[in-house]
């Protein structure tokens, strides 16, 4: 095989509980500081310790970030999923093992090759403490791939040192148990492997975050000062973060004060309650959850649309239904949030495709929350929140000032003769809001049973409907205000796109990316979409519009987007072709071409 | 049913408080609940006490969950923001409320059904964090709105209008709340405005979470024999444990001694709670004193401030925030701006 530089695919089989998350994202930031397209997908368990959980990490000279599904190297340091991992390893690929102990012949194919290293051996005689023996075994592997993956080892030692700065002890065991690794690779094993790593410089101007740090992030930019929550995986970062930052920056320099509250409620019914109660008094409020949580906080979404109280919920997606499998990523909440809540609702949902728009996402989320006073969704998920992407670095216009929407001062409320809640001015969908302890000609009665125009109680037909009727309107015109989504055109030659599409949502992009170059290689061109939010943009229905047929791929089983997509565009229901891939683990290209090819094959055969 | 507005005609000789205002001032819309609703009498109360307290209405944010006492807010305090919110859910909206601006005084407006059933968790977490406000449960032992199912905090042999007797035990929001640690806990009675309207202006003044358990009966579906949260009932077993005068700070008269084991409780605002009668042995500042109390007077209806206790940290002491409202800090406070930003950039790498 010819040598492959800055292009293969690792897995690194783990028991979680041992410390190997820490030597994964060693590896992981070296290659990212080497300068190469790097990714790392974290595949874990929903356990605190002792169950299999694998990291992965791809390099892709050209930018490809999806998972790879191939692997060259396996890293088997768990005994449990052996037989699963080593039958994973592509053919004439790499398997290294712990040769403390010997391999059942069942496990040895001999179309791999195997590297053993007596890692627990090694690590025994060198470590005292227990618990140090087990945590050194994964940066002795590190080790060892520093050498077979030539990766540089000033930037790993430069890593330790910013790491365990003035924790001389911890340095010092890493750096020997390093040396452990790379010296028995050194003395028994030709290095580097076939694939391996180069310096380039790809990443200059880019940062390897995880989504719901970049929500958390965006929040504070934000100026959120409120937030709820009730723990959950995978959104439970998101507020960890929130916190962190907000102790950086939003303790006040002369009082030492906290410019911000976070408030960990009893359940995600009081979360979206305390949010809303916030946001009734005019402050910035936010919640951060999963699915599960969604599914509580549908009561009071519904007050918060019919009062129009802004509110703005991140929701990390992760696999239902009920419990599902709470650390697999999904998308699978589009339709539990786009209509969340009983009677007739409709939400706004933001949906990001990677950290950087969470970033940028979640303060727009706040404008839109405020402009058009009704609940909006960051649709985050646990692809996008939890694994570290590399990603352009984040900026900020500094001339960036929040949409507060229409609330009335209390010079204005003076002047007006009297203030009606809910009638907006002639030919508008929005009315004027007024925020507690104002002036009292802004008191008003705020409720979710049937109300007029002025904010009165009715049960009258007419009044009622004319209310419903205003909030459809005002939900319709939002698809001026949100982002537009990602299209990329493939013209051929004539200068004309491809007469089919592909459109996905949020982390299905690399992936889709890919997978369009792939099949446009293949001879099967096709332009490429990216709905970033709901309601649809116009260009969502233009796009759709001007194209035969459209595939489109989302992780869930029920075509949820396709569903959304039927429901609120004329589109017809034959010109949507579904890709759904949800079994809960980051997509790769290959499952989008698999798919892609079968639904060919399948026409083929009835065209033929 | 729309609200029926009252006609707006004062007469000129109407007292004024502090802030020139009458007590017609304090009032909302016409009442819609049944004629001798206890929940009215309530009402009336908590007119007079805002009125005696010279609250500014836009400053009051009155807040409830669903029910007939959640009705209530309608009812008093026209000129004040209200917020009639989902079942249950009051205490968790008045938190996002308080947190977000702590210079308003919040007034929660609650029920049996409310707040010792659907929104029980709730409530105990309000609790907890002692959140700046004053809960009031109207309390009638039924489900009024549904018509006539028992409630969590009837009694056991309790008979509902149809003749059927609760089998379950009731659970108590005045044990409940000692038990959780409320920093103002007390019981009253909506026939006793005498007693009332000073707790509750007690409870306004309490820097935390007042908790005012109020039996209110309902006339239309728990006011028959058989009931143990009708007028006949509770006039019966009523026994007034403490007696007290809330004092603002402005009026305040020394040198009055009252009987054995009075005291008095300074409040955090510069007023005090003036105990006129306590029973021998018994301190309303000792939570065990109280929950000993109410052991030894089983199936008696005790009111009066059960237990008070000034200077525990609020919800926004414990988050240490800032003393003006969280919501109207100016964006440059909240914002990081650029160039902190491409500083924090740098950690990313």
């Amino acid at each position: 095989m010819p040598s492959r530089i800055n292009d293969f695919a690792i897995k690194l089989a783990n028991v979680n509980g041992t410390g190997s998350a820490s030597a994964n994202g060693l590896i992981m930031q070296a290659i990212f500081r080497m300068g190469v397209p790097v990714s790392g997908k974290n595949l874990f368990p929903s356990n605190i310790q002792g169950l299999p959980t694998w990291y992965e990490i791809r390099v892709n000279p050209k930018g490809y970030t999806a998972r790879a599904l191939d692997y060259d190297l396996i890293v088997a340091m768990n005994a449990q999923t052996y037989k699963r991992d080593v039958a994973e390893v592509r053919d004439g690929g790499f398997l290294l093992y712990d040769s403390s102990w010997p391999l059942d012949d069942e496990l040895i194919r001999d179309d791999i090759h195997y590297i053993g290293i007596p890692l627990a051996r090694m690590c025994n005689e060198a470590f005292a403490a227990p618990r140090e023996r087990i945590l050194m075994k994964n940066i002795a592997t590190a080790g060892a791939l520093i050498e077979l993956l030539n990766i540089d080892a000033a930037v790993v030692e430069q890593l330790l040192e910013e790491k365990y700065g003035k924790k001389k002890a911890m340095r010092e065991s890493n750096k020997k148990a390093l040396k452990l690794g790379a010296d028995f690779i050194k003395n028994n094993f030709t290095y580097p492997l076939e694939f391996h790593l180069k310096t380039m410089h790809a990443n200059d101007d880019k940062i390897l975050i995880d989504g719901n740090t970049a929500t958390a992030l965006g929040c504070v930019y934000g100026g959120a000062t409120v937030a709820a929550w009730y723990p959950i995986t995978p959104a439970t970062s998101v507020m960890d973060g929130f916190k962190e930052f907000c102790e950086q920056y939003r303790k006040d320099p002369e009082t030492g004060v906290n410019n911000f509250a976070i408030l960990q409620a009893e359940d995600e019914l009081a979360a979206i309650g305390m949010v809303i109660g916030a946001s009734w008094n005019g402050a910035r409020a936010f919640t951060s959850t999963a699915g599960p949580g969604v599914s509580l906080m549908n009561e009071l979404l519904g007050l918060a649309y019919y009062a129009e109280i802004p509110a703005v919920v991140v929701d990390v997606q992760r696999v239902g239904p009920s419990t599902g499998m709470p650390t697999r990523t999904q998308q699978a909440d589009l339709l539990e949030c786009a209509y969340a809540s009983h009677g007739d609702t409709k939400h706004i949902l933001l949906i990001p495709a990677n950290p950087n728009e969470c970033f940028h996402f979640a303060p727009k989320c706040f404008d839109l929350a405020e402009r058009f006073q009704t609940p909006v969704f960051l649709m985050s998920d646990l692809d996008i929140g939890m694994n570290d992407w590399v990603t352009p670095k984040f900026t900020w216009d500094d001339a960036y000032t929040p949409d507060r929407g229409k609330v009335l001062t209390a010079d204005q409320l003076e002047k007006i003769k009297k203030f009606n809640r809910y009638l907006p001015e002639e030919g508008t969908s929005i009315a004027a809001r007024t925020l507690p302890g104002v002036h009292e000609k802004g008191a008003f009665f705020t409720r979710g049973s049937g109300h007029n125009k002025f904010g009165g109680y009715t049960e009258i037909p007419d009044e009622y409907a004319e209310v419903m009727d205003r909030l459809l309107k005002k939900h319709k015109e939002a698809a001026g205000w949100v982002p537009a989504p990602i299209i990329e055109r493939r013209l051929n030659e004539q200068g004309e796109s491809a007469k089919v599409g592909m459109i996905t949502i949020g982390g299905c992009d690399p992936a889709v990316r890919e997978a369009l170059d792939i099949l446009a290689d293949m001879g099967r061109p096709m332009d490429f979409m990216r709905i970033r939010a709901f309601p649809f943009h116009a260009d969502v229905e233009e796009f759709l519009a001007s194209h035969d047929y459209c595939y489109v791929v989302e992780q869930n089983r029920d075509g949820q987007l396709c569903s959304m997509l039927m429901l609120e565009t004329p589109v017809a229901k034959d010109k949507i072709r579904p890709i759904l891939i949800y079994s809960g683990f980051p997509l790769s290209a290959k499952h989008v071409i698999d798919a892609v090819t079968a639904q060919l094959e399948e026409l083929n055969a009835i065209y033929r | 049913m729309p609200s029926i507005v009252k006609p707006l005609v004062t007469h000129p000789s109407l007292v004024r408080n502090n802030l020139g205002l009458t007590i017609r001032d304090y009032e909302g819309s016409m009442s819609t609940l049944c004629a001798g609703c206890g929940h009215d009498s309530i009402t009336a109360a908590i007119i007079r006490a805002l009125w005696e307290l010279s609250t500014p209405p836009h400053m009051l944010a009155k807040l409830s969950g669903i029910g007939c006492s959640s009705k209530t807010p309608t009812y008093f305090v026209g000129g004040a923001h209200g917020f009639n919110s989902a079942h249950g859910r009051m205490p968790a909206i008045a938190t996002g409320a308080n947190a977000a601006n702590r210079q308003l005084t919040y007034l929660g407006v609650s029920g049996d059904g409310d707040s010792l059933s659907i929104g029980i968790g709730h409530l105990c977490h309000a609790i907890r964090r002692n959140l700046n406000m004053l809960y009031v449960i109207e309390n009638n032992g039924v489900y009024g709105l549904t018509k006539g199912q028992f409630s969590a905090s009837s009694d056991v042999g309790s008979k509902s209008k149809k003749g059927e007797a609760n089998k379950m035990a009731p659970i108590d929001p005045i044990q409940l709340a000692l038990t959780l640690g409320a920093t103002f806990v007390a019981r009253s009675f909506s026939g006793d405005k005498a007693q009332l309207v000073p707790i509750l202006k007690a409870g306004l003044a309490h820097r935390g979470f007042a908790i005012v358990d109020v039996i209110s009966p309902c006339v239309t579906f728990n006011d028959h024999e058989g009931s143990t949260k009708s007028y006949k009932h509770t006039r019966g077993k009523h026994h007034v444990a403490t007696e007290s005068d809330f004092v603002p700070f402005a009026n305040e008269i020394v040198g009055e001694i009252g009987p054995v084991g009075a005291t008095t409780i300074q409040m955090h605002d510069g007023s005090s709670l003036r105990f006129t009668k306590v029973p021998e042995g018994y301190d309303v500042t000792d939570r065990m004193a109280a929950i000993d109390y109410l052991r030894t007077h089983q199936g008696e209806v005790v009111t009066g401030v059960l237990f008070a206790e000034e200077g525990v940290p609020e919800m926004h002491e414990m988050n240490n925030t800032p003393a003006e409202p969280l919501a109207t800090l100016p964006f440059s406070k909240l914002c990081p701006g650029s160039s902190a930003l491409e500083a924090l950039m740098a950690d990313f790498r």
